[in-house]
């Protein structure tokens, strides 16, 4: 265990190291300059300008500076807030989308398992036909018109919620339903296919003569080995959940990174984007670690070794 | 026992062995079906699937035949028939009878513009341009999009991933690692990265989708070509010294078909959404080319008062997401029978 852990930690840094990398020369291919009007600025403007940001070195020095900051956290100067450094820039924003995207996460997992579930259970009955056709639907309708939609009914014309800004916990309903509408469709669709499966093994019909409930064989057979699997599909989920709120947090203007990442892609505020960058794949890598142990650890029937796909 | 059943003669009746109606009658096996036929057969029982691929064929039949015949020049511009409500002639009922309310009475929108005789079945979008040729031309633009980008990702995810598994080993183990490592990033932030640098437009667009969407479809086939290698007409024909290429392209294609075919009905809709998020994000299509994405990001602006300008886009951008995704569920279901109790 210990073993698998280091080399999949081992793994972790150098995937990040390549990601910063790749990011660090992308943006060094960038066309445009990140000063907004040059043609005005006099030559030593220019320099100064190029100087105070240390876009004077040469690139492998700029990239080794680079490198050394990024261990430490320190993603460099923004370039569309002149004082302000990235890593300070990300950290008072990156509050508001943890917290809408792991309630999006939790809400979405917990309902879709109850609908699927109960469709899994009355199979081929109308419960299980509306379990289908709302995770069809949640899957196909894109989150973004899923945003606006609830903005526009639930936040101005029924008046239940805040249409956008960030304050306390009301502000964030209407985002966590719109980007938990793809977790929970997804998990309703693995667990009704998985519980399906399970309900016809044999275990479960052991569990049946021996005189258990209906419950008891759901809750503590059916369940349980359906709901295991699902701990592969979080990592796409969250994928799901980070993009998603690249546009849902800039219709509900949430001071999240997401928006900030659009923003700066409009700016060409490049700091910003590979720290944003740096900072989106190292969550991705986490929650990929996190549920490959959670899994080995759930179901002993998976080596440790082996490959979770 | 010994006794024998005298049968009269006239009883039987002679056959000739070259009559072949008479032969046929005989028979009870059904037609032999290969297993593309019993796949569409499959796929023609299951209901949904099946109405989904004809709206799909409607879909492509209308946006692409705009091109020779379009209800209005989705381009023309035309200031004085702005922002009029969506009017289908024949039904009255509210939302689809031209009328509006406007300061909270009802008014014939058409009327008020001079224009009671003419109709747009979606209505005219802010600079009087016909909204149903611009969905028209709009779900063009996205599907060509996502056609091509999935033509891209095919051929690279296909062949990266038979190479993968076929090779196995250590050249194997790098190949999936860097999949690992594309996979660590979210595919949008590889997308706006790369349409930075392409600079925005359709074919970067493209570029950017293909070059990060392959990658579930090359860990697919990894694992069925790793499996398949095993069989014993692979090595057969291996023995016989058989060309790797040629056997990649005889025995394992035709084998890894279903697989991949999946794969493309979940691989289109996944390019059209990314496609319409970036458009609406603004750094997709520019005007005066028009996506789904652009419109909807047009159609939100004035939502709360013309809320069809958004209606539209939006439900034929769900329509074909869900057709997509149906369609997906009955192939897969089709392909394989054992997913089907």
């Amino acid at each position: 265990m210990a073993k698998y852990l280091a080399k999949r930690i081992f793994y972790l840094i150098l995937t990040l190291f390549i990601v910063i990398t790749l990011t660090f020369f992308l943006m060094k291919l960038l066309p445009g300059t990140p000063l907004t009007n040059q043609a005005k600025l006099s030559k030593s403007q220019i320099a100064l300008i190029y100087e105070q940001y240390g876009l004077n070195k040469p690139v492998w020095q700029q990239y080794l500076l680079y490198l050394a900051g990024a261990v430490r956290g320190n993603f460099g100067t923004s370039f569309q807030f002149s004082d302000q450094p990235v890593s300070y820039l990300l950290s008072s924003r990156i509050g508001p989308s943890l917290q809408i995207g792991l309630q999006a996460m939790i809400l979405g997992v917990i309902v879709g398992i109850i609908v699927g579930a109960f469709g899994a259970m009355r199979q081929n009955s109308w419960v299980d036909t509306t379990a289908t056709v709302v995770s069809i639907l949640g899957i196909s309708i894109p989150s973004f018109v899923l945003a606006v939609l609830l903005q526009y009914y639930l936040g101005l014309k029924l008046g239940w919620f805040p249409i956008a800004e960030w304050g306390g916990f009301i502000y964030t309903v209407l985002p966590t339903l719109a980007l938990g509408a793809t977790p929970l469709a997804e998990s309703a669709r693995f667990v009704r296919t998985e519980m399906v499966d399970v309900l016809s093994s044999d275990y479960i019909e052991l569990a049946k003569a021996k005189g258990l409930s209906r419950t008891g064989v759901i809750y503590h057979h059916a369940l349980r080995n359906s709901l295991i699997p699902l701990i592969t599909i979080v990592g796409p989920l969250a994928v799901n959940i980070m993009t998603g709120s690249m546009v849902v947090e800039n219709i509900f203007s949430i001071p999240g990174i997401g928006e900030q990442f659009v923003k700066s892609v409009l700016t060409n505020d490049y700091p910003t984007i590979m720290g944003l960058t740096i900072i989106y794949s190292f969550m991705l890598c986490v929650v990929l670690l996190f549920t490959d142990i959670l899994y080995g650890i759930v179901d002993p029937r998976i080596r440790i070794t082996g490959k979770a796909n | 026992m010994a006794d024998t059943v005298k049968l009269p003669e006239d009883s039987f009746k002679r056959i000739n062995a070259d009559d072949r109606a008479a032969l046929d009658s005989e028979k009870i096996a059904a037609p032999s079906l290969t297993f593309a036929q019993d796949a569409w057969r499959r796929l023609r029982k299951n209901k949904g699937a099946w109405v989904s691929l004809i709206v799909l064929a409607i879909v492509f039949i209308m946006a692409f035949g705009s091109l020779v015949v379009s209800p209005h020049n989705p381009n023309a511009v035309n200031p004085s028939y702005a922002n009029l409500p969506s009017k289908i002639p024949g039904i009255g009922i509210n939302g689809f009878n031209g009328t509006l309310v406007q300061a909270g009475q009802r008014i014939d929108a058409y009327k008020q513009a001079g224009a009671s005789s003419k109709f747009y079945i979606m209505g005219t979008d802010y600079l009087g341009r016909d909204l149903f040729s611009r969905v028209l031309y709009g779900t063009r633009i996205s599907l060509i999009i996502a056609l091509v980008a999935t033509l891209f990702d095919l051929t690279i995810g296909v062949t990266y991933g038979m190479f993968s598994g076929w090779k196995g080993g250590r050249i194997d183990t790098i190949m999936q690692r860097i999949i690992e490592i594309i996979l660590s990033i979210p595919n949008l932030v590889v997308i706006v990265l790369l349409i930075l640098i392409l600079k925005p437009g359709m074919t970067s667009i493209i570029i950017a989708i293909a070059l990060t969407s392959w990658t579930n479809m090359a860990r697919l086939v990894r694992a069925q070509t790793m499996e398949i290698k095993e069989q014993e007409y692979i090595l057969a024909a291996r023995t016989l010294g058989e060309r790797p290429l040629k056997i990649a392209f005889k025995h394992l294609l035709p084998n890894l078909s279903s697989v991949i075919i999946i794969n493309t009905m979940f691989t289109i809709p996944n390019a059209i959404f990314f496609e319409a998020t970036l458009s609406y994000i603004g750094i997709g299509i520019s005007s005066p080319q028009a996506s789904l994405g652009t419109l909807l990001n047009d159609g939100q602006k004035n939502f709360q008062f013309l809320p069809y300008q958004m209606w539209w886009p939006a439900l034929i951008l769900s329509i074909i997401m869900l057709a997509f995704n149906l369609l997906g569920d009955g192939l897969r279901d089709a392909f394989d029978p054992r997913t089907k109790e």
